[in-house]
Order: C-alpha cells, then sequence, then structure tokens
C-alpha cells in the first residue's frame, strides 16, 4: 500500500520537475527576442544590402541583381561636384554651431536655474523650457513661417522697436542660417539641461559648507567646486556629440528651407531625399547617403571610446 | 550666508528675472499661435493680433472641424499612434527582458545585442528602405508607418537596464514556484516596472503623433495620410496639387492653418505634464547598470 502511494507522487513530482525545466529553457527566452529580431531583419537588414546599388546604376526594373556594375563612378561624381562639397560644408557648418550653442547655454542655463532657490518657481521655468523639445518640427516651422514672414509678428516687433527694415529671416542665406541655429537651440536648450542639472545635484554639499567656512563667496564656490564637477559631463555630452557632425537635423531643414536658399541651407540628408526620391537617381543618392554613414560610424565609434576611456561612459 | 550679501541679492533678482524672460520666451510662439486661432479672419490677416484675440471666435475651429481631409488626417493619426505604441511596448518589452538576462542562463544574449546595435550604427538608408516597402506592398497601408520604426533599440536598452536593476530575489521566488520565463515576465516584471514602460510608452506615443516624413514617402492616397504629414504638405510646402478647393480655400485664412497646427500639438501639451514628470527618470533609468 505504501509503495503503490509513493509511487505515483514520486512520478508526477519528477514530471513537474522535467516541465518546469521545460519553461525555463533557453528557447523560450530566443522565442521572446524573436519578434523583435525578425523585425530587425526585415526592415534593418535587409535595406543594408540595398546600398550595393550604390557602386551599379540602379533600375527599377532590373533590380539589384540585374542592375549594371559601374564601381565608383557615382563616388567620383560626388567628389568632384562643387555643390556637394559645398552642402558637405553647409552640414558640418550647422551641426557643429548647434553643437557648441547646446552645450554652452544649457551649462549657463543650469548654473543659473541651480541659484534659485524657491523650489515652485524653479519647477516651473522647468516645465516651461522643457516644452518645445516635444514640439515636431512641422509644428514649430508652420508656427516660424508665420512669425518671420515679412509682415510677421517678429519684423513688426523690430521695425517698431528698432526701426529696422524687414528682415527675410527665411529667405536670405546668413538670416536663414541664423535662424536655424536660434531655432535649434531655441526649441533644446531646456532639455539639454537636464543632465546638468542632475549633476549639480549630485554635488556634495558638505563641500560647499566647507568653503563656505574658509570665507568663499558664491562666486568663487561656483567657480572652484560647481565647475569643476560638471567638467566630465562636459566630456561625455561634448565627446557623444562628435558623432553627429554630419548630421544637421533634416527634420528642422526640411521644414524650413526653400529653394532660394539652397547655397547656403542644403544639407547632405535633404539632397539624398531631393536626388533620390525626387529626381529618381537612387544609385546616386543611396552613394551620397553611404558616404555620410561610413564616416558617422568612424566618428562615433571615436566618440565612443574617447567618453569610454575619459569619463567611464558605457551605454550598456 | 552668501545669499544675504548685497551683491548676492541684487545678482538673484537678476537671475529671476533673466530667467522668467527666458522661459516666457520658451511659450511665447504657442500662445501667440492660439490667439490667432481664436481671433476672427480679418484682424487675423492684417497681422494686428499679438497677445490677445481681436474679435474672440471659434468659427476657425468649426472650420476645421468640418473639413473632412483634417478629420480623415486625425484619425489615422489616431490609429498610428494607438496601435503602433501598443504592438511596439509587447515586442520590445519581451526581448529586453529576455536580453536582461544574464550570459550565464542566456548564452546567445550578446550575440542577440550586436545584432540590434548595429542597426543603431548602420542602417541601409533612405533609398533601400523605400524599395523595401514598395516592395512589400506595404505603399500607402497603416503599416508602413508602424513597422519599420517599431524596434526602437535605444528602449530596449533603456527597458533592459531597467530590468536588470530589479532585485533578483523576486524572479527566484517566482521561479521556485514553478513560473516559467513567460509568467515571470508577465506577472513579476511587467507589473514592476509599469513606471518605466509607461514612460517609454509616452516617448514612442509622442514619436508617432509627431512623425510626418514616412507618411510623405510611403503614403500617396491622400485620404490616408497621418495628421502630421498633412500639415507638413499643406501649410509647409503649400502643395496645391494635392488640395481639394475648399482646402485651398482654408488655406489663405491665417486664423485656421493656426487652428490646424494648434489641434496637431494639442495631445502633446495634453500628454506633456505627465511626461515632463516622468523623462528625468526615464533618463535615469538607463544609468543604473550593473
Amino acid at each position: 500500500m505504501d509503495a503503490n502511494t509513493v509511487q505515483p507522487i514520486s512520478q508526477e513530482k519528477a514530471q513537474r520537475t522535467k516541465r518546469k525545466s521545460g519553461y525555463r529553457q533557453p528557447w523560450m527566452l530566443h522565442f521572446m527576442v524573436l519578434p523583435a529580431a525578425i523585425l530587425v531583419f526585415i526592415f534593418s537588414y535587409i535595406p543594408m544590402t540595398g546600398i550595393l546599388m550604390a557602386f551599379q546604376d540602379y533600375k527599377a526594373n532590373l533590380g539589384l541583381t540585374g542592375s549594371p556594375w559601374v564601381g565608383l563612378k557615382h563616388f567620383k561624381y560626388m567628389l568632384e561636384n562643387d555643390y556637394f562639397l559645398q552642402i558637405t560644408w553647409n552640414t558640418v557648418f550647422f551641426a557643429c554651431a548647434k553643437i557648441i550653442f547646446n552645450l554652452i547655454i544649457p551649462i549657463f542655463f543650469a548654473l543659473l536655474l541651480n541659484e534659485v532657490r524657491n523650489m515652485g518657481f524653479k519647477r516651473s521655468i522647468q516645465t516651461l523650457v522643457y516644452l518645445p523639445h516635444f514640439l515636431s518640427w512641422v509644428t514649430l516651422a508652420g508656427i516660424l513661417i508665420d512669425l518671420l514672414a515679412r509682415t510677421g509678428l517678429v519684423n513688426q516687433f523690430l521695425t517698431s522697436m528698432f526701426g529696422i527694415k524687414p528682415i527675410f529671416f527665411l529667405g536670405s542665406g546668413g538670416w536663414f542660417r541664423f535662424t536655424v541655429i536660434f531655432s535649434d537651440v531655441w526649441k533644446e536648450f531646456g532639455f539639454n539641461t537636464i543632465v546638468f542639472l542632475a549633476a549639480l545635484a549630485g554635488i556634495n554639499p558638505a563641500l560647499y559648507e566647507a568653503a563656505e567656512v574658509d570665507g568663499a563667496g558664491r562666486w568663487k564656490q561656483t567657480r572652484h567646486i560647481t565647475l569643476p564637477a560638471l567638467v566630465p559631463f562636459i566630456i561625455v555630452v561634448a565627446t557623444l556629440a562628435l558623432g553627429n557632425v554630419l548630421n544637421a537635423n533634416f527634420d528642422q531643414i526640411f521644414n524650413l528651407y526653400n529653394p532660394l536658399i539652397y547655397q547656403q541651407g542644403d544639407i547632405i540628408d535633404t539632397f539624398v531625399y531631393r536626388e533620390g526620391l525626387l529626381s529618381g537617381q537612387f544609385s546616386f543618392a543611396t552613394a551620397v547617403n553611404l558616404f555620410k554613414s561610413v564616416i558617422s560610424i568612424i566618428l562615433i565609434i571615436i566618440s565612443y571610446r574617447f567618453a569610454y576611456k575619459f569619463a567611464g561612459y558605457r551605454i550598456f | 550666508m552668501y545669499y544675504k550679501t548685497l551683491p548676492y541679492r541684487i545678482f538673484s533678482t537678476c537671475n529671476y528675472v533673466l530667467l522668467a524672460l527666458v522661459s516666457i520666451l520658451c511659450l511665447l510662439p504657442l500662445y501667440h499661435l492660439l490667439m490667432v486661432s481664436l481671433s476672427s479672419a480679418a484682424p487675423a490677416n492684417g497681422g494686428l493680433v499679438t497677445l490677445w484675440p481681436i474679435g474672440l471666435t471659434f468659427e476657425a475651429y468649426a472650420k476645421t472641424f468640418n473639413n473632412t481631409n483634417f478629420l480623415s488626417a486625425l484619425w489615422v493619426s489616431i490609429q498610428r499612434t494607438v496601435l503602433g505604441t501598443a504592438l511596439a511596448i509587447f515586442i520590445n518589452t519581451i526581448a529586453a527582458y529576455a536580453l536582461s538576462k544574464d550570459t550565464r542562463v542566456f548564452r546567445a544574449r550578446n550575440i542577440y545585442l550586436w545584432y540590434f546595435v548595429v542597426t543603431m550604427l548602420f542602417s541601409g538608408g533612405l533609398i533601400p528602405s523605400y524599395i523595401l516597402i514598395l516592395k512589400l506592398g506595404l505603399m500607402n497601408s497603416l503599416f508602413a508607418l508602424i513597422l519599420p520604426g517599431m524596434i526602437g533599440v535605444y528602449n530596449v536598452i533603456l527597458l533592459l537596464n531597467f530590468f536588470r536593476s530589479i532585485p533578483k530575489e523576486l524572479e527566484e521566488a517566482a521561479f521556485i514556484d514553478g513560473a516559467g520565463y513567460l509568467r515571470t515576465f508577465f506577472n513579476i516584471f511587467l507589473p514592476v516596472s509599469l513606471p518605466a514602460i509607461a514612460t517609454i510608452s509616452l516617448f514612442i506615443m509622442v514619436g508617432h503623433w509627431n512623425s510626418y516624413f514616412d507618411g510623405l514617402i510611403y503614403i500617396r492616397d491622400s485620404a490616408k495620410l497621418p495628421l502630421a504629414t498633412f500639415m507638413q504638405t499643406i501649410i509647409i510646402q503649400a502643395d496645391v496639387t494635392k488640395l481639394d478647393p475648399q482646402a485651398i480655400a482654408n488655406l489663405s485664412q491665417r486664423t485656421i492653418r493656426a487652428s490646424q497646427i494648434f489641434i496637431g500639438a494639442l495631445p502633446i501639451l495634453i500628454v506633456y505634464p505627465f511626461l515632463q514628470r516622468f523623462f528625468v527618470k526615464g533618463i535615469v533609468i538607463g544609468a543604473v547598470k550593473e
């Protein structure tokens, strides 16, 4: 009788352990990653094979396998093209100006905000300055085109206050560049402040107390405690930005520019869009894009190396 | 104390004024837009409206909501945002859970991780992606707006780092009680990480709502355009080939343009307080590493 009752229990137990380990075998984990892996394969890896068309004269009816190979023809044409050199310069100019101002102004703003002792006021300011980051460039361009028009509010204000003749902000090259950089900083400076505010919050208050005892005023405290504490963060943000030297923000330029100011306002990404999808020069556009991505990747890898080396930064 | 000295008090006052001015400057364009949209057509077209509405009226909004093109674009945007976010969250979190496992448990983890990270660095670019959508027959389909960007590798990494910060004891307890990976994910990890998932959903939602470029290249049928693309073609490119006469008449009216832009921005303004509460945490989630 004993044997009879023990037998089924141990069998059931054995079954249960078997099933349990079955549920927790690696295939289950594979199964969980699978949907994401398939989507990435289709929408990221398959397009990568399309890069080959940069070395072809791609014709839609012949496809990737049937189109004639032309070697580096498109790259040669690209590098001998004055207009391409101009837009590369435009891209680097916009990107660098944005990187610099989006570093300096948030640091400055974070320092000023850090001096605010009224928490309610501080939080309201933060709420207001983070907002533009979440609005799309379509919305903002809609607003800016209206505000910056010849008869728009900004020109009305400038004329009545300073008697300046109306400025064509989006219609002349120099002013277009100014507008692009200014509006980008306006949109992003608040959001970029977050990192530095977090860094400032992490400074040990005992340092300030000690400085206070030694007779340091607020300016000396800022110079000798606050700024040195920010340096590692500044290094990380600046080096990571290096990877963006060829990213001048397609969305912004695309929504603000017009054929009048292509010479000073066109960038690589907008050029690729026009050449590729509007003029149908698939191969040439892909070659330009490939050129840009290769340089970007090299810059990103270098910047991550530096950030890791100098500040121990890593993403995962 | 330094903040009781006179020079610091002077500085502090100037500082408060400066910060207040700067933050008002951030809000002003949007505020002005709202005022234009609430004014009557004549003063708005004459450029007289600045900080308050002249001849307060909701006519522009009434016209906008009678515009069938606008309404269908709004509907497409709502669909893509809801469907796109739900699917993306499910697929990204479940993958992030598996990838948060240690290499000892999940030997292929690092291979998968690199498989995903490579796509962050390198992509086929605009033209090959466009040809792929064309060949898959996804042109004019809602899925062309949802599927290509669904796996946000950055989000997966944020979630993965968050999952790793959850105490191992919780998971071990579930395993001892006989739960498998799936059950542990759904019954333990998902509820515990709801705040993090909510943060990331909000970011994905905002991304979907604001996204216009995919609609521009993948959707030819003007009745299927999402709102952001609709506004881009109508207000910014002023592409009259895609418009019916009614829309062209509307276009000349500044108040209607303003009301359309404002409605387009409204969902962002609504979720913004929640976003703001979460996003600082959201950035912090990824910062905790082992």
